[in-house]
């Protein structure tokens, strides 16, 4: 939690405290009345509590530079495991390890892959893409699946019936369904069985003012900085500002879904 | 079908909401567990009488401000709620807020309504503050939740 | 044409109860099934983050796609008109209606959170197709119901053809909604094409009406209720007609496939390469499903014979099954097209590395509450048959067919 790569982007917060003060101004009065009771503690600063709702003035993505991804290294997979409690997943007495190993949930993986052409091998770490329109979404029959005002595609596990539809339509395989109990949680990542989840772009972060995401933070504290966190609507962003120069792609852009995350190099 | 399953729904939750105002009345005032943050402190973040019967719509209020709108800054989280209310148990570990005896279990043991939150909500602070008092749980030199592994971001006091 | 005398079914006592408590048990088995599946959660299924949708899915589509198939037997007689499917009007509703309730049982029964099937009733996305199925299942329900009673209750008369309309439309738009689960998905090659919407449409005519005259069957076999060749003639025609239908579909769908982009490894997938799914799809769906009973039915002498009759309909529902289990498991099966024109060397979470596909080994609890689902359905029909006058008491050619009186 201490780890020194985990700056704070004071642009990226600057931005977001004048979003929250248009917020205020557009919003409904009720609503104006409630932010502006919050408004009298101290505004929002790093490590503090949202108190105002999210807004499409900010949409968090990422660009993964897959020539700075080392082969081998899953150092973004653990910390995700970690950080989201996914770790403490536990295979249930007298299940078979293999078939365990296709039903536990996970969020972000290694993926190795070559070109059939030219041979060139690349690796890259993969999770939700958090579509501009996610095909997730549209097919959850009660709504649980959805996008925040911020472009992170999440599930709302109260309403999630467990149907699995989304699985289904997601060109990522994203998402992971509870095979079983869960005993252990952690209080910023619920978790319970018969439900559906993805990564979240570590959401809890985003909500607690904290700069990055898990994966991102432990890419650069192993030193390969090939994942960059940020606000792809801030042109003043180092995610704006390396898209802007990079050349990157989306992940199958013949679908057309607007993904949050680019990739470059593949 | 829907509207019967509502109406009944309704029915048992009037049922429960009475059986859980004459527990009210037999017990006396004080629910909360010995030894929590919650026993310490004059009163809850509502009033009393109001959280009693209304702790769920709260809870269900914020849960939708949470999740959809990202505001987890207000006195009602359920994450606060643990915090405050979990007690410590003889070796210093807190006691799981739905277990038989303790502030979540033993009402709604008594009152018959069968509780969800945590089917995937943690029953004891762990894994980072979420909200105000989120994180202020565990008096100083008290261990933290349920051991995890290490690395995780463990309760941390703000 | 004589007036058509319904009756309830006279079994003996013994008999009735007998088949009752039978279906009852294996209903039963399938609840202990779901309880266990439930209670564990679904690590206790073959189901993986990989085949999200297996057995039970197989079985609720099943009987899904087939309980609007059995109302076409009342649609006929209804829509257009024809009086010898006439008499078979209450039945066909009857037998629709059973075998929805069975298949969304196992549908409801297979979700993660069950307990929390008032949201799936309360809470829409009607960008979903499977919000709209919601409504078209249970809307089916209720407007067939309310079709019966205009078939039983002679005052109602006046509303009969209009009920019997509405009933075949919304039978359709059911269908369809069926096949566009799978038909919207662009993610995974072998859905993503619209042909499945009328494709399911012709399945659903297929199977109900398999699952229509095997019942029939039964039922009027156990009465000593007379069924005269001439009625048996005609549904085996519409047979023919319906599995010609389905190859045309399935040539159809692998033509889009092969025309509309670069979908070849996909095709060469179900039809050479893709082992058990390849068999299931030749053997399973084409050569015993279709090819199978189409000769049979067709045939001189088998074509007479009322056993061979029934052991055709017993293939179409078996390769109705393998139908469903090579589109929907192997449309699953098939690794995702993530990086097009690249081949997965490694990956953390199984992306069909080397074009590998998944694999899928079903476990009984799933077999179980499927099986428990079509008991359900046939329980119904039972208790159906048993209270309300449905069946006519003779279907002999003399009181069905028109021209009886003329070839006497």
């Amino acid at each position: 939690m201490n780890n020194p790569s985990e700056a704070i982007d004071q642009g990226r917060r600057g931005f977001m405290r004048s979003a929250a003060g248009v917020a205020t101004v557009t919003l409904a009065p009720g609503v104006l009345l409630h932010t502006l009771a919050n408004a009298a503690s101290p505004g929002p600063t790093a490590g503090e509590p949202r108190a105002v709702q999210v807004t499409d003035q900010v949409r968090y993505g990422m660009l993964i530079d897959t020539t700075k991804c080392a082969e081998g290294c899953t150092a973004c997979v653990s910390a995700c495991d970690r950080e989201n409690g996914l770790d403490l997943q536990t295979m249930p007495e007298g299940a078979d390890p293999a078939l365990w190993d296709r039903q536990e949930a996970r969020w972000i993986r290694k993926v190795k892959v070559q070109d059939n052409l030219t041979g060139k091998v690349t690796n890259l770490p993969l999770m939700c893409q958090h579509c501009e329109h996610p095909p997730c979404v549209d097919v959850c029959p009660t709504g649980a699946s959805f996008k925040r005002a911020d472009g992170i595609v999440m599930v709302d596990r109260h309403l999630c019936i467990g149907c699995r539809y989304c699985m289904m339509a997601c060109p990522y395989k994203a998402r992971s369904f509870i095979h079983t109990n869960v005993e252990v949680k952690l209080t910023l990542a619920p978790r319970g069985k018969g439900c559906v989840e993805s990564c979240n772009l570590c959401v809890h972060r985003r909500d607690n003012g904290q700069a990055s995401t898990a994966c991102a933070d432990a890419c650069a504290a192993a030193g390969h900085g090939a994942i960059l966190f940020g606000d792809l609507k801030d042109p003043a962003s180092p995610l704006s500002q390396a898209l802007a120069k990079l050349p990157s792609r989306q992940l199958r852009e013949n679908l057309a879904l607007n993904t949050g995350v680019r990739y470059a190099g593949v | 079908m829907a509207t019967a399953l509502v109406t009944g729904g309704r029915v048992i939750l009037g049922l429960a909401g009475a059986l859980l105002a004459l527990a009210v009345q037999a017990g006396g005032s004080n629910f909360v567990i010995p030894g929590s943050q919650a026993a310490k402190e004059q009163r809850c973040v509502e009033p009393t009488d109001f959280m009693r019967r209304n702790h769920m719509e709260v809870i269900k209020h914020q849960r939708d401000a949470t999740v959809h709108d990202g505001i987890r800054s207000t006195k009602h989280s359920l994450a606060g709620c643990i915090a405050c209310h979990v007690a410590q148990g003889p070796s210093g570990h807190p006691v799981p807020v739905n277990d038989d005896r303790q502030f979540c279990g033993a009402c709604h043991e008594f009152a018959a309504v069968r509780l969800n939150c945590f089917d995937c909500h943690a029953t004891v602070p762990a894994g980072g503050p979420l909200g105000p008092g989120g994180g202020a749980a565990p008096a100083p030199g008290v261990a933290p939740g349920t051991p995890l592994p290490p690395g995780h971001p463990q309760t941390t006091v703000r | 044409m004589k007036r058509i005398v319904y009756r309830e079914w006279h079994l003996a006592p013994q008999r009735y109860w007998g088949l009752l408590a039978l279906l009852a048990i294996v209903a039963g088995i399938g609840g202990l099934a779901f309880w266990y599946m439930e209670h564990q959660g679904h690590w206790v299924t073959g189901m993986t983050n990989e085949i999200v949708w297996g057995t039970p899915h197989l079985f609720a589509i099943f009987l899904i796609v087939a309980a609007s198939g059995a109302l076409n037997l009342a649609s006929i007689g209804t829509v257009f008109g024809k009086t010898p499917y006439q008499p078979l009007g209450r039945f066909s509703g009857l037998l629709a209606v059973a075998l929805l309730i069975g298949g969304l049982l196992v549908l409801v029964l297979d979700l993660g959170r069950p307990d929390r099937l008032i949201v799936a009733m309360t809470s829409y996305n009607f960008r979903s197709i499977f919000a709209w199925n919601v409504l078209l299942y249970t809307g089916f329900i209720a407007i067939v119901l309310a079709y019966l009673v205009t078939m039983m209750d002679r005052r109602l008369r006046a509303y009969y053809k209009a009920a019997g309309t509405l009933a075949f439309t919304w039978r359709l738009l059911l269908t369809t909604g069926t096949g566009s689960i799978f038909g919207f998905i662009v993610a995974r090659q072998a859905f993503d094409t619209a042909v499945l919407a009328p494709m399911f449409i012709v399945m659903s005519f297929l199977y109900g009406l398999a699952v229509f005259i095997l019942v029939l069957m039964f039922a009027c076999a156990q009465d000593e209720r007379p069924i005269g060749a001439y009625l048996l003639n005609r549904l085996k025609g519409l047979m023919a007609i319906f599995i010609a239908g389905v190859l045309l579909f399935i040539l159809i769908y692998f033509l889009t496939k092969l025309y509309g982009a670069k979908h070849y490894d996909l095709v060469n997938y179900y039809l050479v390469s893709g082992g058990r799914y390849t068999v299931a799809f030749w053997f399973g769906w084409v050569f015993l499903g279709l090819l199978a009973p189409f000769g049979i039915i067709l045939h001189p002498v088998l074509g007479q014979d009322r056993r061979w009759l029934a052991g055709a309909c017993a293939l179409v529902i078996l390769g109705g099954m393998a139908s469903l289990y090579v589109l929907v498991i192997g449309g699953q099966a098939y690794p995702l097209s993530l990086f097009p024109d690249q081949t997965i060397l490694e990956s953390g979470f199984h992306d069909g590395v080397g074009g590998q596909i998944s694999g899928y080994a079903p476990t009984m609890p799933e077999f179980l509450l499927g099986l428990g689902g079509v008991a359900v359905a046939m329980l119904i029909t039972a208790v159906g048959l048993r209270a309300l006058q449905l069946l006519p008491e003779s279907l002999a050619d003399k009181e069905v067919d028109p021209h009886a009186a003329v070839k006497a």
